[in-house]
């Protein structure tokens, strides 16, 4: 079975965004890291192929700048080789963009029997490439899997709902996005982490894809400061503050 | 020309539409004149509310079969278009499966989307959206700058529903045409979790925990807090992740957006994602050990304590009242 899994490499989200003042899009310069909702996607690829018995995981991303660290982190974790899309010309691209470049870059790693991604990134969070990834690529989906198995060529998916699960099954090939949590992503070994030093990575820009009119019909016009919420009064408990709290929701009438 | 056919996707529960749905359609009969819904099912229990709302036409799919929303819908609207109804705008909710209309329509028609927004406005023949980043502390407006059907995703409660616009919705048969390959997952069948007590979505009051709960047996103590306020628990995706509570009680950016006349939060830091889904409570109580946590910042009141100490004290004054 032969999985791909999208990956995208991301400023570590902990340190606090920035925009760049011309653009206006997200700064991205400096090292990159996995998305952690993509972890989920590589350990579950993995998972599946381990159950299947043969076959192997493969990466497609978009990145600027050639880069790769991310990349590396789940070829560690197992994933046998990659494509990294990598063009100025790509930069500030949208999520239907993004997705016409990773669906082109998924057909130079071979047939899929099926491609996972995250349900959104932790950066732009559109939640939309997969889906429209699925759309290129004239392939059926299943969005918001909470568990994946593939039996007799058939994926079974619990798909989150906004009241519970549905049970879905789905022929093959296909696209997936996995919610956050599904699997224990695993952490790479220190063999990993020196054999993903050699594994192959593919460089290509939109051009060598045959991506052809790069642009997108959308523009930031402007950004401003939201109006902030101002900091109430903050008390120290000294073993009487929930009557604070009583009078206060007496005050609001919602005892 | 101006902006003036606009489409809602909506979604129903139970022969209902959805607030969400609502919201959208009050919002789009604001903003032009020919609104119209476009719903999965056959759409006749659900025409008068929408219509009620702005919808003066209801595109309807009839049944899906169990074919899931996002490739049904989305080829069932390209064949309307096609058909030569060209709306100039198309609204979804930022949901599940608003999202996933919205994802495979953009390929068909091949146009962008802007996504999470929370209000939109219309001057001429031009659409900017406004999308919070960064926690909510910016505001990004953008523009269409391509030809229409724009498409737009709508983040739940940016705009208030509103009855009043009049009849039911004229239903217009708008069936699924052959998918082929890309019609291959179906549903087989339906879990839905049982909850007592009032949606978290809808609860006029909100109890949240968090982390700083400690243990999932603990989480007790905001259901108990919750039911004596008739509202509803809510959890940060930190102990969501860590199997406490189930999925449906995440508030936040990757969660619900909540809007109650209160919230507390207990145990919660106040990351920016976990802020998204709250900010727009109208009173905000927090508690917690650490009088540098973020949520603070935008606490009508903040109790610097103990949740172990705080909430059994609180539970137990408003149980002898
Ligand atoms: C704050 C913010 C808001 C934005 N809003 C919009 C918007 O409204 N509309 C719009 O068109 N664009 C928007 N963008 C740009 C958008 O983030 C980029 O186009 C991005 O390349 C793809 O979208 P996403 O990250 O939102 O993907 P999502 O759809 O959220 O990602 C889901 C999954 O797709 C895969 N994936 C996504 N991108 C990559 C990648 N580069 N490499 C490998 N796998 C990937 C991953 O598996 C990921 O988990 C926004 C960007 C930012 C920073
Ligand atoms: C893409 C993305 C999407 C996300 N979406 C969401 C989302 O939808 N919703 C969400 O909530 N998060 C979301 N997160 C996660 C978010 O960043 C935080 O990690 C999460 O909200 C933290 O949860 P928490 O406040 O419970 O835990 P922590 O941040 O660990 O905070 C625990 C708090 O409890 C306090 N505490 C500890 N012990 C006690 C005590 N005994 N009494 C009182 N206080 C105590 C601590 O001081 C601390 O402030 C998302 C993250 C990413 C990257």
């Amino acid at each position: 079975m032969h999985v791909i899994v999208c990956v995208k490499q991301i400023p570590d989200p902990a340190l606090p965004g920035e925009l760049d003042p011309t653009t206006n899009t997200l700064k991205r310069e400096g090292k990159l890291i996995l998305d952690e909702s993509d972890s989920y996607g590589v350990e579950m690829a993995l998972q599946l192929v381990a159950a299947a018995g043969d076959g192997e995981v493969s990466l497609v991303s978009m990145a600027p700048n050639d880069e790769v660290s991310g990349l590396r982190t789940a070829l560690a974790m197992g994933a046998a080789k990659a494509v990294l899309v990598s063009d100025p010309t790509l930069a500030g691209a949208d999520a239907l963009t993004t997705a016409k470049v990773l669906a082109a870059a998924t057909k130079k790693l071979g047939d899929a029997d099926l491609i996972i991604a995250g349900t959104e990134s932790s950066d732009g969070y559109t939640g939309t490439v997969p889906e429209q990834m699925a759309e290129v690529l004239g392939l059926p989906s299943v969005t918001f899997a909470k568990t994946v198995e593939v039996a007799d060529g058939t994926l079974k998916v619990d798909r989150q709902t906004e009241e519970g699960y549905d049970e879905v099954t789905c022929s093959l090939p296909a696209v997936v996005s996995v919610t956050a949590g599904v699997v224990e992503p695993r952490y790479p070994s220190f063999k990993g982490i020196m054999s993903a030093k050699s594994k192959p990575v593919e460089n290509v820009t939109a051009a060598d894809l045959g991506v052809e009119s790069v642009s997108w019909a959308q523009q930031i016009v402007s950004v401003e400061d939201a109006p902030a919420r101002e900091a109430g009064e903050i008390i120290e408990d000294d073993g009487e503050s929930f009557n604070k709290i009583v009078e206060f929701l007496d005050e609001l009438k919602v005892i | 020309m101006g902006i003036d056919n606009i489409w809602v996707f909506a979604q129903a529960a139970d022969g209902a539409p959805t607030t969400g749905t609502l919201e959208l359609l009050t919002k789009a009969r604001s903003l032009g004149s020919n609104v119209s819904a476009f719903i999965a099912g056959d759409g006749t229990a659900e025409a008068s509310a929408l219509g009620d709302h702005g919808a003066a036409k209801v595109y309807a799919t009839g049944d899906l079969g169990g074919v899931l929303p996002g490739v049904a819908v989305s080829s069932a609207m390209k064949t309307v278009i096609d058909g030569g109804d060209t709306p100039d705008l198309i609204m979804f909710p930022q949901s599940y499966e608003g999202r996933d209309v919205m994802s495979r329509l953009s390929v068909k028609l091949d146009r962008t989307v802007l996504t999470n927004s929370t209000e939109v406005s219309v001057d001429g023949d031009s659409v900017t959206v406004q999308t919070p980043i960064f926690g909510g502390a910016k505001l990004v407006n953008s523009t269409f700058t391509g030809e229409v059907p724009h498409l737009a995703a709508f983040r739940p409660k940016s705009f208030a529903a509103e009855a009043g616009a009049g009849a039911a919705g004229e239903v217009v048969s708008a069936p699924v045409p052959d998918l082929g390959s890309t019609g291959g997952a179906t549903v087989t069948a339906v879990h839905v979790e049982e909850t007592s007590g009032p949606k978290l979505d809808e609860a006029a009051v909100v109890v949240a925990g968090g982390r700083g709960i400690g243990e999932a047996e603990k989480f007790e103590m905001v259901e108990n807090l919750a039911k004596l306020l008739k509202g509803a628990p809510g959890a940060s995706r930190a102990i969501v992740d860590a199997g406490w509570v189930p999925y449906s009680y995440q508030v936040g950016q990757t969660g619900k957006v909540v809007k109650p006349t209160v919230y507390i939060a207990a145990g919660i830091s106040g990351a920016t994602q976990h802020m998204v889904g709250m900010k727009g409570a109208k009173n905000i109580i927090a508690i917690n050990k650490d009088q540098e946590a973020p949520i603070f910042g935008i606490a009508d009141l903040g109790i610097v304590g103990d949740v172990h100490k705080v909430l059994p004290q609180l539970i137990a004054a408003l149980e002898s009242r």
